[in-house]
């Protein structure tokens, strides 16, 4: 039954006194927004997805973007969201699909969580003229070393040490796909990592060789669909990570439509062009937590037991008890992927409404294992929604040892969030193929955004812990005692194992 | 090639120190190893390149057998555990036994032979890519979910059950999006899942598995004519996007 068009979403204007007809927005804009007529730029304000490309490109700021120029009636249950997606499913009898993270207006815990600083009594350190301890090593830490005195007075560690990444920064990027998002956007961020002394991670779709000159900062993905993957794929990686699965949709697989298989993604993904590339939603030969434990050791072994490796899971109820789990398996780090995670495609339903926050993940996880006296067994990396350094902060103070960033990093190179990653045609040359756009970066130039990014979050993190008098970030991590919860209930408080706001110490 | 042979004797042997041997071994131009009392020992074979080296191996291997391996060939006399040729690139495994689940599981190139059953989910995501396509093939009978989401390949389960059909449980092809199944007996059309569909069987699908059934033969000691002359079941994808239909964009 025909029900009519939806108000469109975005109203875009030209203040014709401002504008020069130079045509700019009509160039940048792949949904064909814009188009001349004799001496004036028609709109057609439906196809705008909010990218902001026009507003940024236009060089005499003659564009106007409103959102939501016609709303429904207001309503607290019925929003119009819900409501769009019922006339869209009325239509078409399927799956609403979305893209990038979690759009519900859900609190933010990390907002609810208050850093501390010294006054008086304990003197803040200035991190110009003290040394910060920033630097971060993820992998397995002996629980005990065993040292030896040589005959010459020397000593000699006897210990074998387990290898791990060291990093210079608690920041890592995390994985995006070529296929998922251009090889530009993969360049940019690889150089922008290795410039930092910092990692990504490849996602599941291969190693393109033009990123083999940053193979050393590089995270390889192994994930259910197996793509990319052979030996010389796990052997270029400086670790070798499982996925399991992700917070924007825990529980499902993945599926890259053939469209977005060009030769070059086809060749580094080892699928035929034009292929859709099905990531089932288990990994076929992992049905038991013994079975993780098996790929584990078996990636270990392929790799002469040379590579950490991590598993990352999405943040789920009984995230702990999987962490635990995956603790024992040989893995040396697990990743955990909250609720709020991007993606470049997730059911809505999943997007917005499975797994948990990321916050009370990593105290849980951080808790668990802890209790069970496994905690050096792995390093946590914490993911899914981290805006700041802020944020890295509070992840660590909660336990995390690390973060991924995906989405920031995105953001860094332009990515305005407009959530329509699916559509192949993002006009910042981030998630699309299209040879055009995705020549919009230059990762020549880009990577430094991303190294900017990531060296403006670093010294904010060691202001913060200056001020709260910790010279190492090993003395921030788990410190909960430097958090405080503001306007959060006491179960809440209770699973982050954080007082509340003007609390004794 | 000189042939130069090496003996491992594995009893008792955990699983790494036995693989850091073979990798000694290859580097020292070893270029047929025969292990022998394998009792369990996983990942054997795990991530090795090269197409001039044979590994034989006496006794039972545990699971991940030549995972991600990338060339050699290797015979088992006994039966093999969980997923052999595991993520396999090329190269050639050849179990004189039956095998576990997800045999051949996501494997982009190379062959596996297993002379009797598999288990559950044999073939499961086999890919193919170029030049690189890989074949699974079964002497007996498979169990549930044979060649589920198959992107590639070719499977064939030459049905020499006695008194057992080929595959008589449900999940065969389910998601199949490439690739194709060569099923020797009957498979009941309910069995097939969603995705999969039966299709011809043509003379050139019958020279198409031909030098696979021949190798079968050859390496097992089987003669038995009828394996080239009867009908198969040719299963392949109804579609090659069997999950296209069922999403709509916000």
């Amino acid at each position: 039954m025909p029900i009519g068009s939806v108000p469109p979403k975005y109203k875009v204007t030209i203040d014709k006194d401002l504008c020069m007809l130079c045509e700019r927005c009509i160039e940048n804009c792949p949904y064909g927004t814009f188009r001349r007529e004799g001496n004036k730029i028609q709109i057609f304000s439906r196809a705008c997805t909010g990218c902001h490309r026009c507003i940024a490109m236009c060089p005499r700021d003659a564009i106007s973007l409103q959102e939501k120029p016609i709303d429904y009636r207001s309503h607290p249950v019925w929003s119009r969201e819900a409501r769009e997606a019922i006339y869209n499913q009325a239509q078409t009898g399927k799956i609403v699909l979305t893209g990038m993270g979690n759009a519900l207006n859900v609190p933010q815990i990390f907002d609810r969580l208050l850093l501390d600083a010294c006054q008086v009594t304990n003197p803040s350190i200035d991190p110009l003229r003290e040394p910060m301890e920033l630097r971060t090593y993820i992998g397995k830490k002996p629980r005990k070393l065993t040292i030896d005195k040589t005959p010459e007075g020397d000593i000699d560690l006897v210990t074998k040490l387990a290898p791990n990444l060291k990093c210079e920064t608690p920041i890592m990027i995390a994985h995006m796909s070529y296929g998922a998002i251009s090889l530009n956007a993969q360049l940019s961020l690889a150089r922008g990592a290795a410039e930092e002394k910092t990692f990504m991670g490849t996602g599941e779709g291969g190693l393109h060789e033009s990123l083999y000159p940053y193979q050393d900062n590089m995270i390889v993905q192994i994930a259910s669909g197996r793509f990319g993957v052979d030996i010389d794929y796990l052997e270029r990686g400086a670790a070798i990570e499982i996925k399991i699965g992700q917070g924007a949709k825990p529980g499902i697989g993945g599926h890259l439509p053939g469209e977005k298989v060009d030769e070059s993604v086809s060749k580094t993904r080892m699928i035929p062009p034009f292929s859709d590339a099905i990531s089932p939603a288990p990994h076929h030969d992992i049905y038991s937590i013994e079975d993780l434990s098996q790929l584990v050791r078996s990636l270990k072994e392929a790799t002469e037991w040379k590579k950490p490796v991590f598993v990352k899971i999405a943040a789920v109820h009984n995230v702990a008890a999987i962490a635990a789990g995956i603790a024992r398996s040989s893995a040396d780090a697990v990743v955990i992927d909250g609720f709020r995670g991007g993606t470049g495609t997730a059911p809505r339903v999943f997007r917005d409404h499975v797994g948990i926050p990321i916050e009370a993940a990593i105290a849980a996880v951080d808790a668990k294992l802890n209790e069970q006296g496994i905690r050096n067994e792995v390093s946590v990396i914490a993911s899914g929604g981290i805006r700041d350094s802020a944020d890295v902060t509070k992840a660590i103070a909660l336990g995390a040892d690390s973060v991924y960033i995906g989405t920031a990093a995105l953001v860094s190179l332009g990515c305005r969030v407009c959530g329509n990653c699916y559509r192949g045609l993002c006009p910042w040359g981030i998630a699309t193929q299209r040879e055009d756009l995705t020549a919009r970066i230059d990762p020549d130039i880009m990577y430094k955004n991303v190294s900017n990014l990531i060296h403006g979050w670093t010294l904010e993190i060691s202001e913060l812990m200056g001020a709260a008098g910790i010279n190492s970030i090993e003395s921030l991590r788990g410190n909960r005692d430097r958090l405080r919860g503001y306007m959060l209930d006491e179960n809440i408080l209770s699973v982050l194992d954080v007082k509340t706001v003007g609390a004794d110490v | 090639m000189m042939k130069k042979t090496l003996t491992i004797d594995a009893k008792g042997m955990h699983y790494t120190p036995l693989n850091k041997e073979i990798r000694a071994a290859i580097k020292d131009g070893v270029t047929e190893i025969i292990l022998e009392n394998i009792n369990g020992q996983r990942f054997i074979g795990n991530g090795l390149r090269g197409k001039d080296l044979t590994i034989i191996i006496n006794g039972v291997p545990g699971g991940d057998l030549c995972m991600f391996m990338s060339g050699p060939t290797c015979i088992v006399h006994a039966n093999a555990e969980h997923a052999p040729g595991n993520t396999m690139d090329r190269g050639k495994i050849y179990i004189h036994g039956t095998a576990g689940d997800a045999v051949a599981h996501s494997m982009r190139g190379g062959e596996v032979y297993v002379r009797d059953s598999i288990g559950y989910r044999g073939g499961i995501h086999m890919k193919e890519y170029k030049d690189k396509c890989p074949v699974l093939v079964v002497g007996e009978y498979a169990r549930a979910f044979l060649g589920e989401y198959m992107a590639g390949g070719i499977l064939i389960v030459l049905g020499r059950g006695k008194d057992q059909p080929p595959v008589d449980e449900r999940g065969v092809g389910t998601g199949i999006h490439g690739g194709e199944l060569y099923i020797r007996g009957e498979v009941p059309d309910h069995l097939l899942g969603i995705g999969a569909e039966k299709k011809p069987f043509t003379e050139d699908d019958r020279e198409k598995i031909r030098p696979y059934i021949e190798k079968y033969c050859r390496e097992f000691g089987v003669d038995e004519p009828e394996l080239f002359s009867d009908e198969y079941v040719h299963i392949g994808p109804s579609s090659a996007r069997p999950f296209a239909g069922k999403y709509c964009w916000e």
